[in-house]
């Protein structure tokens, strides 16, 4: 039970990422395709915020006793301890949140967060230019599914092999 | 998990990630594009949601300004310009993406069984530099939000590379679609009047009355608000990122109220570029005084350097120099997110017919 319990949020961003996936490879229609990929995308994400969860933290934002007063000197033991904490750090695998670490509350992975928010932004930059290279695909073949747009490439080359077969023929 | 706090997130958990698989399910299943998009949306929403409830607010707060605001309108912009419906697809086709999908997600789901468990503090993850982060940001950066200060001191480098990115993102659609101009200059030069600009004002249906009256309420407390989310992102959740995308949410609006041609009069499409150009400058600007000043890249020591010695040492006793390094290079994430954001949506908004009262 606890097997299943500690894992899954694993097993669910694996089904999540895998619709994303399905959706990628079995539409042709352009945007859907580029849907699914941002289903995929997401799912990357929830996966990296999964795994900067710590039990029993809150968000990354000090409160409470871990912040210094405003415009003063921060209490003594807590910079102390945090430069102990520090120290320590490099040599004690598996560094422990909160307390022992010269924190008084417990808190959750900041780096995952970090890593993601600026990911989701880039995401929706990337995801525009994808969906601006569709509109382009559509204005220059009348659709945006993959395999008429397939069909008109291939048509095209056959003419133009045609002409080539012609003009030298001809020459 | 008998910490009732922790079986209540457990049970959020289970039901958002359910949600989330059922949206993700329809979304898969329908071939209206429009309910795709709008899904998509929903989709975003829930896992703002679900990013809430795993302790990581900063990327809740974007996902839900992202993902479920500006992705929403930027594919419904390009759905407008190709089409409504996805063809339907053969039975037999769906037998090899199904059969690729079921023999990953199987490894993949093998794989878990050497996952940390979840929520462990001590999972190779949660050791070693996320810990120390959340230790030194107190003496070395002096504010709260320990996102912010990786995001932005820490990691600043990382940063400046994802802003560069939005903004080559904003030239590139730019490039492929126009600057936003092309639509409105073309009609003019085909001696068409473009079809909305023909109604008159009284001959515009009344039921968009509601919507002009509480979006011109609504867009300056929009502004307000981003500044609000801009200043406060080292107190709190928010910060650059999710300003600028709030600020050109605010010029969506108004120009999908209003019309494309009075927001193109609002914020000229000059005005947008230039913003999101400035802000990359701005940022680098910050990371080569620093070098000026005989410190690493982006050390904003360099800029009051009180505690600090050359040899690049974080000054203990002052974090001043680090207080205004985040206010700059913050502020220019900010104008390149909106800039580039809203070059972005006049690109395409400038190509697409407007939408007339009966397609609504």
């Amino acid at each position: 039970m606890d097997f299943i319990l500690e894992r899954y949020n694993y097993w669910a961003i694996i089904g999540l990422m895998m619709i994303g996936l399905y959706i990628t490879f079995q539409s042709g229609n352009l945007i859907k395709r580029l849907t699914g990929l941002s289903i995929f995308q997401t799912s990357v994400f929830l996966f990296y915020i999964t795994l900067g969860k710590v039990t029993g933290g809150s968000a990354p934002i000090l409160f409470g006793r871990d912040l210094k007063p405003h415009g003063g000197e921060a209490p003594t033991d807590v910079v102390a301890g945090a430069g102990a904490a520090h120290d320590a750090a490099g040599d004690v695998a598996g560094a422990v949140y909160g307390p022992v670490n010269g924190l008084y509350e417990t808190y959750s992975n900041p780096l995952p967060h970090v890593l993601i928010l600026t990911a989701i932004v880039v995401g929706v930059a990337t995801l525009a230019l994808g969906l601006s290279l569709i509109v382009r695909i559509r204005e220059a073949y009348g659709t945006i599914e993959a395999d008429e747009v397939a069909a008109i490439d291939l048509d095209t080359a056959i003419a133009e092999a045609a002409d080539r077969e012609q003009t030298e023929a001809a020459a | 998990m008998s910490d009732p706090v922790a079986i209540e997130i457990a049970v959020f958990n289970v039901i958002l990630l359910a949600m989330l698989f059922v949206v993700g399910a329809a979304v898969a299943r329908l071939r209206s594009l429009f309910a795709i998009v709008m899904l998509t949306g929903a989709y975003s929403l829930l896992s703002a949601m679900w990013f809430v409830t795993l302790d990581a607010v900063d990327v809740a707060f974007t996902e839900a300004a992202v993902g479920a605001g500006v992705s929403t309108v930027l594919m419904l912009g390009a759905m407008l310009l190709t089409s409504r419906t996805a063809k339907a697809d053969r039975r037999w086709a769906r037998i090899g993406p199904l059969a690729v999908v079921l023999v990953t997600g199987s490894v993949l789901i093998y794989a878990t069984t050497d996952m940390p468990a979840f929520g462990d503090p001590f999972s190779p993850a949660n050791s070693y530099v996320g810990a120390d982060y959340l230790v030194m940001t107190a003496a070395d950066i002096d504010i709260p939000n320990i996102v912010t200060a990786v995001l932005s001191s820490y990691r600043g480098f990382d940063t400046l590379g994802e802003t560069g990115v939005v903004f080559m993102a904003g030239i590139a659609v730019a490039l492929l679609l126009g600057f936003g101009e092309r639509s409105l200059s073309a009609n003019r030069a085909r001696g068409e009047t473009a079809p909305v600009r023909t109604e008159t004002k009284a001959d515009k249906s009344d039921h968009h009355v509601v919507l002009r009256v509480v979006s011109r309420i609504l867009i300056p407390v929009i502004g307000i608000y981003a500044l609000y989310v801009h200043f406060h992102g080292e107190l709190s959740a928010g910060g650059g990122f999710q300003a600028g995308v709030i600020i050109s949410v605010a010029v969506v609006l108004y120009s999908l109220v209003f019309g494309i041609a009075a927001a193109l009069d609002a914020v000229p499409v000059a005005f947008a570029r230039g913003l999101a150009a400035f802000g990359v400058i701005l940022y680098a600007g910050v990371g080569f005084y620093a070098l000026t000043q005989g410190y690493n890249f982006l050390d904003y020591d360099a800029i009051l350097s009180h505690g600090a010695d050359a040899a690049g040492h974080h000054g203990d006793t002052n974090t001043h120099g680090q207080h205004i390094g985040i206010i700059l290079i913050e502020l220019g994430v900010l104008f390149a997110v909106a800039g580039s954001i809203t070059t972005i949506y006049y690109a395409f908004a400038g190509r697409a017919p407007e939408i007339r009262d009966e397609d609504w």
